[in-house]
């Protein structure tokens, strides 16, 4: 892999405490306090910001365009260069990482927020099928989740306490993230939702927003003492038809984290967005994370699951373990779609000064 | 009036997103769903010979445009399977049921569909099973109304060949959707709704530029910074602009033409937008001074129904110049 021809790391992170609502909040008013803070770490101003851009779902809250009533947040006016991708926000920070790289930016802000609180996020879920032999059958999120844990288990990849050990390990690391909403070491394993998951196997639904500012070169370093290069990173998609995947493997995946660089050193850490425990199992293989990685310190998204913010909050803990010194190289991984379907990979990397 | 502000009730009222997506149909989709409507599963063959079900028009490893049909059996072998104790709504069955993947006799791949066995200890990969058809069928993927247990031997059946030729084909599909949510408005805009709930319209400054949005969104957008200090504006206003409408919106009681305009409530920063009324249509300008008319109706209760002039002498230009 050739590396980028120009070093941007991330500077900043910042997210939200996840709850199970926030009714009391509109959109912009949950993402503004993130939004502050992560201007604050840099001691930068919108109007410092070279790019802006977002990631967010509207059918989440069933709010039309709520994207433009989050920008109020920013501070748009006079109008700012900025973009929204309909996806979490790790492609969000996928476009400014390639804007930042033509050199028309320096710096870039890159936030995602979602509110599941006010609909039936299993069924809305749905509606990002296939139209025309999947959709109309309305599988919800946990079914289709469901049919991939099965197909791991008949392929002997796990079994079911292996999924509850890596719901168990998930909320216990999440005990020490005060930002997480399903946290410590009595989570319990649960009935059967869709067998067989239970519930200790599925994400906590709730509502979250994260921010992350990016930096180019010097910019990077004057920024952020200790900042989070990103090294490489890259996403793929798999066929959108499940019944010709190989559930229980994720070449995207793979693909996208070779493209990043991640198989050339090991890294120590890893943020994995597996929102259901059996894809963890998936992505420890495509990903060859071995048993000296760090995965999921934060607790993951069975901890804390904003849906459109959870990839990004990925990235962010991975760069925020840099900056805290915790982390020499880690690995970051967003996914969206029904059993891992889009994939993006993300390797960051402390330097020594 | 300056008020501090308050931690308010939180509102919440119900919202329906729904929506009917009619749906063309390509010539694969379309003789594949025509199929099921005829009792007839087709596939369609890639271009290294493999069966795909449900057929796609594209090959996804190869982005070959694939045409070629065959009939494959409406038998086949369960590759994975989910038991769902609780159906949700929409979904195939409305008794407990397993989501199964589905390898048909000469397919290659699965087709997603419900399986409808008496129990999860009924159910296991490898499992036997033949489709149920819907007893009314009309060309969607619901015409197979699910899987059942079969006890037929696998594999007893090549696909054949199929021109997907069915008299009266079906070329599009109507996907009905419909999502249920619970709407809440967030703290700027609940206390914007009940102070309009007393008649009273209430703006939030912003306390960088000092601009009264009304109605406030909860953010100063030329600041990106939360406008938490309400201010009563109003009741009178100014009319920077305005359109004359002459098309009658499905369902309003409003005879047409009538004004739509732009009003710059006295102490606002912006102008919101309202109906004007208790003059002629044709008489209505800029700088016009109008104030709200609020109803009793049980749907008109939270906002003025509309605005009519106060009688003052129209404003100077300059005085609402900034607010157009």
């Amino acid at each position: 892999m050739r590396p980028p021809i120009r070093d941007i790391a991330v500077v900043a992170f910042g997210q939200t405490d996840h709850r199970r609502t926030s009714d009391e909040q509109s959109e912009v008013e949950m993402l503004m306090p993130v939004l502050h803070e992560v201007l604050d770490a840099t001691g930068l101003k919108t109007a410092d910001i070279g790019f802006t851009c977002s990631g967010s779902s509207d059918y989440l809250a069933g709010r039309a365009f709520s994207f433009t009533m989050a920008l109020d947040g920013v501070g748009a006016w006079p109008p700012i260069c900025e973009s929204h991708v309909e996806t979490d926000g790790a492609w969000a920070l996928y476009e400014a990482w390639t804007k930042l790289l033509t050199g028309e930016a320096d710096t870039a802000l890159v936030y995602a927020y979602g509110k599941s609180s006010p609909g039936s996020v299993r069924d809305v879920l749905t509606r990002q099928l296939d139209p025309y032999y999947v959709a109309p059958l309305w599988p919800d999120s946990v079914a289709l989740a469901a049919l991939q844990a099965r197909a791991l288990i008949d392929a002997g990849d796990t079994d079911e306490p292996a999924l509850a050990r890596i719901a168990v390990r998930s909320r216990r690391a999440a005990a020490g993230n005060p930002h997480a909403q399903l946290r410590g070491p009595d989570v319990p394993v649960g009935d059967y939702v869709v067998n067989p998951l239970r519930t200790g196997d599925c994400p906590p639904i709730g509502d979250g927003a994260a921010a992350v500012i990016l930096a180019a070169g010097d910019r990077a370093r004057e920024l952020c003492e200790r900042p989070a290069w990103i090294r490489g990173i890259d996403h793929r998609a798999e066929a959108h038809s499940l019944g010709v995947r190989d559930l229980t493997d994720s070449p995207s995946a793979r693909l996208a984290a070779e493209n990043a660089g991640a198989f050339e050193r090991p890294v120590d850490t890893a943020e994995l967005h597996a929102p259901f425990t059996a894809q963890e199992v998936v992505l420890r293989k495509a990903l060859r994370i071995g048993d000296g990685v760090c995965v999921n310190p934060s607790g993951g998204p069975l901890a804390a699951n904003p849906i459109m913010a959870a990839g990004l909050i990925r990235v962010g803990e991975a760069a925020a373990r840099i900056h805290r010194g915790d982390s020499r190289r880690a690995l970051a991984h967003a996914t969206s779609g029904p059993c891992l379907q889009q994939n993006l990979v993300a390797v960051l990397e402390g330097e020594d000064r | 009036m300056t008020t501090t502000s308050r931690p308010p009730e939180v509102l919440r009222a119900p919202l329906v997103v729904e929506f009917p997506f009619t749906r063309s149909l390509g010539p694969v989709q379309s003789a594949f769903l025509t199929g099921l409507r005829e009792r007839t599963v087709l596939g369609v063959r890639t271009t290294d010979g493999k069966v795909l079900v449900p057929p796609v028009e594209y090959d996804p490893a190869t982005a070959d445009e694939i045409r070629d049909l065959v009939e494959v059996a409406a038998t086949g072998t369960v590759t994975t399977w989910a038991w769902n104790p609780r159906p949700r709504p929409g979904q195939p069955l409305d008794t407990p049921f397993a989501w199964v993947l589905v390898q048909l006799d000469g397919a290659d791949t699965a087709l997603l569909h419900a399986l409808d066995a008496p129990g999860p200890d009924a159910v296991r990969t490898g499992l036997r099973v033949r489709v149920r058809w819907a007893a009314r069928r009309e060309g969607a993927i619901t015409d197979i109304a699910c899987f059942e247990p079969d006890d037929t031997a696998p594999g007893a059946r090549r696909p054949a060949p199929h021109a997907g030729a069915f008299d009266d084909p079906v070329t599009g599909i109507v996907a009905p959707a419909r999502l249920d949510y619970t709407y809440s408005p967030g703290a700027a805009q609940s206390r914007y709704i009940n102070a309009l709930a007393e008649r009273r319209t209430v703006g939030e400054r912003c306390p960088s530029c000092r601009k009264v949005y009304v109605p406030p969104r909860g953010a100063c957008p030329t600041c990106g910074i939360a406008t938490d200090e309400q201010v009563e504006v109003g009741p009178a206003g100014t009319v920077t602009t305005y359109c004359i409408v002459n098309i009658k919106a499905k369902n309003l009681d409003v005879e047409v033409p009538y004004v739509y305009a732009h009003i710059a409530l006295d102490g606002a920063g912006l102008a919101l937008h309202g109906r004007i009324a208790g003059i002629p249509y044709d008489q209505v300008r800029m700088g016009l001074r109008v104030e709200p008319v609020w109803t009793d109706s049980p749907t008109g209760g939270r906002f003025p129904d509309h605005y009519r002039p106060t009688g003052e002498p129209d404003a100077e230009y300059d005085t609402y110049k900034e607010l157009i």
